[in-house]
């Protein structure tokens, strides 16, 4: 049908990556909003994305999650296609089914939480391995108490998502996230719609994740210090490109493109 | 014939014709909202066939009279070889034509739940039937209960027209009895009464104890 179906049924070989992008095009309707973007991810690694609003940022992740088809290219998770399933001996876009079962390998935080008002924190954590995964209720509880716990919010593990800060809901959405038991982890400006006094909060959770679990992580983000503490890379995306990409004390103390020192000159002198 | 006289006399027959009411109601109640459940939820499917099912259903009940549909169902139907006793033909008819109007409210408060909502059970891999189940009726139940309480009002109301079937429900008897004693103020008045009250005092009540049932106990107060 197109120029996928020639792409390689999985990938294969040493250092085949957790995440890959080839070729991947997306449009809405006239406009092209990212253009046969390449990007790898590895196991593991730590990914930030940059860059000024309506550059792309959300879009690559919301691809990832699959929220968005794709319009030319292939995503690959783990080594096997996502957006495509191989069918005699070729690549055809993936149906509803085998994209469920491929994106419960990725788990993904909001700006806005989403977490859901009528159950409970606990509930919230517990629904997917027991709706999705078929564990039994009492281990879905127990490995979701142990992530409250870990999040710092066991001591809120019976309260409505309505009774808890934003700092306090953005914590139970990523214990919500990491039940599934995801390969890959998402997180979409997730202190954006944050008090600046509990964005300390949220970081510090991200923090532990990218100290404690062998988790690949891809960040979009506004808070330049943070990405460039935590990150194993920083790409840079302007225009539905990535401009520039790199170590974070490359990218932020010596970057090479003139609209990457434009963009982050711009934003130390607004922050 | 003083007021007291008149319930002393009439009491018990209006009282049968409240209790026909009733139970018109509660029926028509029944296949209004498995009505509006189906046909809302089908108006939504991507599937074109059930889709347009729906659409056709609700554009036919909801633009032609409640009564001519009523007549439709009791005497053109059996000419088709579909007969109804006039008790199930006046709840069926009631039900059918306020189910349309219910599948827009149902339709409407599955669309007025947030976009997030559907995106959060998505990337936890719920299929599309366990993620309406689950995250997304929950939250369209409390949406539409308010616009609900109206409509069911609309429906006791409309069970009115089953008299002119000769389902012996509260008009019914109010009209029986005008015509024997010609004492229309008090027959009709006892009858508009009788509507109000049911409305006003009962099924208000409890839409509101529902609602607040509901809501505490998904607690997004
Ligand atoms: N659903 C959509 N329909 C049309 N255009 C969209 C939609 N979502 C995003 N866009 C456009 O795509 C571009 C990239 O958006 P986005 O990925 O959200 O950028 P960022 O997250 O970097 O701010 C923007 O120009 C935006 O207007
Ligand atoms: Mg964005």
């Amino acid at each position: 049908m197109d120029e996928t179906a020639d792409y390689p049924l999985e990938l294969t070989g040493e250092d085949v990556p957790m995440v890959r992008f080839l070729n991947v095009t997306k449009r809405y309707g006239p406009l092209t909003v990212l253009d046969k973007l390449n990007l790898d991810v590895a196991e593991g690694e730590m990914v930030s994305v940059i860059g000024p609003s309506g550059s792309g940022k959300t879009t690559v992740l919301r691809m990832l999650m699959t929220l968005e088809t794709i319009n030319g290219g292939v995503i690959y998770v783990d080594g096997k296609p996502l957006t495509h399933m191989p069918k005699g001996g070729r690549l055809v876009p993936a149906d509803p089914r085998y994209l469920r079962r491929m994106r419960a390998n990725i788990g993904m935080c909001f700006q806005h939480f989403n977490l859901f008002p009528h159950m409970t924190a606990l509930q919230n954590c517990m629904e997917g391995p027991v709706q999705v995964l078929g564990l039994p209720k009492a281990e879905a509880r127990a490995r979701s108490e142990e992530l409250l716990e870990m999040v710092g919010m066991i001591d809120k593990k019976d309260q409505h998502p309505s009774r808890l800060s934003g700092g306090q809901q953005q914590r139970v959405a990523i214990a919500r996230a990491l039940a599934m038991r995801p390969k890959v982890m998402l997180f979409d400006e997730v202190t954006s719609a944050l008090d600046p006094e509990v964005i300390g909060e949220v970081t510090n959770v991200i923090r532990k994740l990218v100290a404690e679990f062998k988790l690949t992580m891809l960040m979009v983000t506004h808070q330049m210090g943070f990405a460039r503490d935590i990150s194993d890379r920083v790409c840079f995306f302007y225009a539905g490109r990535i401009e520039e990409q790199g170590p974070p004390d490359a990218l932020f103390g010596n970057p090479q493109r003139e609209r990457t020192q434009q963009f982050l000159s711009a934003v130390k002198d607004a922050g | 014939m003083s007021l007291w006289h008149f319930l002393q006399t009439f009491g018990p027959r209006l009282l049968d014709g409240t209790l026909v009411t009733v139970e018109q109601f509660f029926l028509a109640a029944v296949v209004a909202v498995a009505i509006a459940v189906a046909a809302g939820l089908m108006k939504l499917s991507r599937n074109l066939a059930l889709k347009g099912v729906a659409v056709i259903y609700i554009e036919i009940f909801r633009g032609t009279s409640l009564l001519v549909q009523l007549y439709w169902i009791f005497f053109v139907l059996p000419l088709f070889g579909i007969t109804l006793p006039k008790f199930a033909a006046g709840f069926m008819a009631v039900g059918m034509n306020l189910g349309a109007y219910g599948a827009e409210l149902v339709r409407g408060a599955i669309q007025a739940v947030p976009r997030g909502q559907w995106e959060a059970a998505y990337a936890l891999s719920m299929s599309p039937a366990r993620r309406m189940r689950r995250i997304i009726l929950p939250q369209a139940l409390l949406i539409m209960l308010p616009p609900w309480g109206n409509l069911l009002i609309e429906l006791l109301k409309g069970t009115a027209l089953v008299a002119l079937i000769s389902v012996t429900d509260l008009m019914f008897q109010s009209k029986q009895i005008n015509a024997s004693t010609y004492l229309s103020a008090q027959s009709f008045g006892a009858a508009l009464v009788i509507y109000y009250i049911l409305a006003r005092f009962l099924l208000t009540p409890a839409m509101r104890w529902l609602e607040t049932t509901l809501r505490r106990r998904q607690e997004r107060s």
